[in-house]
């Protein structure tokens, strides 16, 4: 029986792009639906009408919603390749923990730095980087978050990447100054298949933002 | 299987649900209680990042967040398993324990915090969400089926930490008629023995928030008011 994969998105969405990494990094063929936000479709809001919110990965018709629980749903589905999450209970501790503190610690705190201005604008920066200078002491000497190999924290946090210049540009900060591991950390990810066709050009990313910042009137 | 312990407080929903989960896989620990007012040097070594509770040490292997830690204990002791094996309805419990977290227990919060002018959207805000969780016990013994699962859990001391928020908040949030299936469920959980033992009791929470001065610090709060 032939698997039906549809995954409900938005091209600029980290959250969106952290399912796409999972399936592309397990080779799963799927069909993509683009949503625009702003209008929302009644597919959407009928598979999550709790939240209203991209991702939605719809598998053979059933829906699964929240972009962490999503990949784990991937990984547990196509246990046969790939795996996204290490073995051991452990280490699949620890992975969720430092998943659930990029969505704790780093999106909130990122939206703060392109939506406000002034001193809210600087507190926020200051809690940016030091939520990267605590993922870079966690990173360590590794290549990835999972060790040796790209998993599912590093898969959690890229995303993030192809939104640095917009963050730096309406920052007027440099990250690879405060955080040049992390930096090169990203860099060494986008040389996997699944990460570079994923991740948007950074260029484009912050055209949308200019837009977003005029349609939240942050101007 | 080693040495468990758990860090936590006594009046906190987030700890209460490791302390069950360990009790229900027959799994020994010692307790550590912690004064979160006066936060202790194995907190901060065993949780830096976040400094809170719970926190799992098992084998001197420290485990933060109560979810992280649920889902630790269900894949490292398998007797009694908490959630499904289905792919789908693992994420569905997972998903809705994020709900719990995320909308329940904050617009619980906010409904008790919220100005006068506020207070009847924050309430029925509040409830929106009860009602998801209504819905969701409609027909079943419990929300993980015929035995107690990882949302049970999860959702566990909601109950009476939504009758000290009433009482705090002066507001009201539940009610038999409006929301009968988490009631019912409610009322059978809590007798449980094992959930009984560890469960935050309504009067503790008030008398805590009352003689510790936080209920003046919470606005909106009808005992402030009346003290």
């Amino acid at each position: 029986m032939a698997d039906e994969v549809v995954l409900v998105d938005t091209w600029v969405s980290m959250f969106g792009m952290r399912v796409r990494i999972a399936l592309a990094e397990k080779g799963i063929k799927y069909e993509y639906k683009e949503e625009d936000l702003c209008n929302k479709s009644k597919l959407l809001l009928k598979i999550n009408p709790i939240y209203k919110k991209i991702p939605v990965l719809i598998h053979n018709g059933k829906p699964v919603c929240e972009s962490l629980i999503i990949v784990q749903y991937i990984d547990e589905v196509w246990n046969d390749r790939s795996p996204l999450m290490p073995s051991d209970p452990y280490p699949r501790a620890c992975a969720r923990f430092w998943a659930d503190f990029v969505d704790k610690r780093v999106y909130d705190v990122a939206k703060k730095v392109w939506t406000t201005k002034g001193e809210e604008q600087e507190a926020a920066k200051k809690e940016f980087i030091e939520a990267f200078q605590i993922l870079e002491r966690q990173l360590g000497d590794h290549p990835y978050f999972g060790g040796e190999r790209f998993g599912f924290v590093d898969l959690s946090l890229i995303p993030f990447y192809s939104w640095f210049y917009a963050y730096e540009t309406f920052g007027n900060f440099s990250i690879e100054a405060e955080c040049p591991k992390i930096i090169a950390w990203a860099k060494r990810c986008l040389q996997k298949d699944s990460v570079a066709s994923t991740l948007p050009d950074e260029k484009k990313v912050y055209e949308c933002v200019v837009q977003m910042r005029k349609r939240f009137g942050v101007e | 299987m080693g040495e468990v312990k758990v860090i936590g407080a006594s009046l906190s929903s987030f700890c209460c649900r490791i302390e069950w989960a360990l009790k229900l896989k027959g799994v020994e620990y010692e307790y550590i209680k912690e004064d979160l007012r006066n936060k202790s040097p194995i907190l901060l070594q065993y949780n830096p990042v976040h400094k809170k509770i719970p926190v799992l040490v098992h084998n001197g292997k420290p485990v933060a967040e109560s979810l992280v830690i649920l889902e630790y204990i269900d894949e490292t002791w398998q007797e009694n398993p908490l959630l499904p094996k289905d792919p789908l309805e693992k994420s569905t419990a997972r998903f809705w324990a994020r709900f719990v977290d995320e909308k329940c227990i904050v617009s619980a919060w906010d409904a008790c915090r919220a100005e006068e002018h506020e207070k009847e959207r924050a309430v029925e805000s509040a409830q929106e969400s009860l009602g998801m969780i209504d819905k969701l016990i409609e027909g079943k013994k419990f929300f993980g089926g015929e035995t107690i699962g990882f949302l049970d859990l999860v959702v566990g001391s909601l109950p009476n930490w939504l009758k000290f928020l009433e009482e705090l908040g002066g507001i009201k949030l539940v009610d038999a008629e409006k929301f009968p299936s988490f009631h019912e469920w409610s009322k059978k959980f809590v007798e449980i023995p094992i959930i009984k033992e560890k469960i935050p009791m309504p009067d503790d929470l008030i008398n805590y928030f009352t003689t510790s001065g936080l209920a003046k610090t919470i606005r909106g709060s009808a005992l402030a008011n009346n003290k």
